[in-house]
């Protein structure tokens, strides 16, 4: 899973992945063209949710249990920050272009 | 509904003395909050427990070690639990129906039959149907003629508190806050668990409520405020603050005496600004590390036995004519 590289920071290993990993978004920040699925999969012991911050935002999953995935597709260029609602200090961004 | 709030022992209340309360509650309070107790507000008298810890209590100390019935005419004692996150699973404990059903049991062995026990919130993990149904069944137990809650954010997950609402909102106001009196203290619960992004959050709508729900009163009366998330910045960095509370603060300061009570942070601290004192309560649940301590504020694996001295429960003792109450921690025996 993780990149044996060195040096640099690691980028993420897919272009379209998120992983919810010790109680972090991973990459906090995913760049991906319109259209593309965006899925999030919990590597936690514990829940956490994919929220949009803000209201109106287009990101809300129900509490994702360990292993579960929950996806998105983008159809709109922006930059759409979210959250995990039960621990809020965990954010992130996904930037469409 | 009315049964789970409801006294089932109907102890006297023996406060008939006091002019301007009817069993502890002011008329309006009373009027009020009929619905949510069904009518049968009950404040026991508990007898024959020195309250120790308050301030300047000379007179009252030694009214209080005479024990009876007597000893509580004007004698409060209360009990704070906090995040028992009924449905947690992980290293970090892995029973917390019997950590949390530990608590209720020491509640219970107090020596005193509390006036009401308050939930500050996380009562469970998930927010689902069945952890709501048995966290409310679990504390059934508890020997108190009232149980209180505010919710926690794992009590308003994707729903922005509608399952907490169904379950405990009975009676309250708003999105759940409410205030009631009793025994010359005015007590406000407050929800800041919604709304939510980063900090704690009340809403111009709450603090509206805050501000006609104090207007009347004294500057002398002691105020208590339960709220899950601190209302004191204690580490925002985690969200350990709620980003509106100056607001309420500001409402506050007029007041002689003002303690707000939390939970959220699973551990005990306190802090004191002029006449406003913060206590965060710990958890039945799991601990969480100091602030700063690690990357987050994950759930901490700790040996079974530091487990239960990490957790516990808070009780407070206040008698009417003092300034300040008592606060006291007891881990879980």
């Amino acid at each position: 899973m993780s990149p044996s590289g060195t040096g640099a920071p690691a980028a993420p290993v897919a272009r379209n992945a998120v992983a919810i990993k010790n109680f972090a978004f991973t990459p906090a920040t995913l760049k991906v063209k319109v259209g593309t699925t965006v899925t999030w999969t919990n590597q936690d012991g514990d829940s956490h949710t994919v929220t949009s911050a803000g209201a109106g935002g287009p990101l809300h999953s129900a509490a994702m249990a360990t292993h579960d995935t929950y996806s998105y597709t983008f159809t709109k260029p922006g930059t759409y920050a979210y959250l995990c609602t039960i621990h809020p200090f965990m954010t992130a961004t996904v930037e469409v272009t | 509904m009315t049964n789970y709030y409801d006294s089932d022992d109907g102890a006297s209340a023996g406060d008939a003395g006091r002019p301007d309360t009817e069993h502890g509650m002011n008329r309006r309070q009373l009027l009020r909050h009929a619905g949510w107790f069904g009518g049968a507000v009950v404040l026991t008298v508990a007898g024959g427990e020195v309250i120790s810890h308050i301030a300047d209590s000379r007179d009252t100390n030694a009214a209080a070690a005479a024990g009876d019935g007597a000893a509580g005419s004007g004698a409060l004692r209360f009990v704070q639990v906090s995040d028992s996150h009924i449905g947690f699973r992980g290293p970090a404990n892995l029973d917390v129906v019997g950590s949390f059903t530990e608590a209720i049991n020491q509640v219970n062995s107090l020596g005193f039959r509390p006036d009401f026990v308050m939930h500050s919130g996380d009562l469970t993990h998930l927010s689902t149907a069945g952890q709501f149904d048995q966290v409310k069944q679990l504390m059934t137990a508890m020997k108190t003629d009232r149980i209180f809650t505010v919710p926690g954010e794992h009590d308003s997950i994707g729903d922005a508190g509608r399952a907490y609402r169904r379950t405990f909102g009975m009676g309250t106001l708003g999105d759940g806050w409410y205030s009631f009196d009793t025994h010359g203290v005015h007590f406000i619960a407050l929800v800041n668990t919604l709304s939510l992004e980063k900090l704690g959050h009340l809403g111009n709508e709450q603090i509206d409520f805050v501000r006609r729900d104090i207007a009347g009163l004294s500057s002398d009366t002691p105020i208590v405020v339960f709220s899950h998330i601190p209302l004191f910045a204690m580490y925002p960095q985690w969200g350990w603050s709620t980003d509106d509370a100056l607001k309420v603060i500001a409402l506050l300061r007029r007041f002689s005496s003002v303690t707000c009570l939390n939970g959220h942070v699973h551990q005990l601290f306190t802090k004191t600004d002029g006449n406003i004192t913060f206590h965060s309560a710990t958890t039945t649940a799991y601990p969480l590390p100091k602030p700063g301590r690690g990357p987050a504020p994950t759930p901490q694996v700790v040996p079974a036995r530091q487990l239960k001295s990490a957790l516990g429960i808070r009780s407070v003792g206040y008698r009417q004519g003092d300034r300040e109450l008592a606060i006291k921690d007891q881990r879980l025996a």
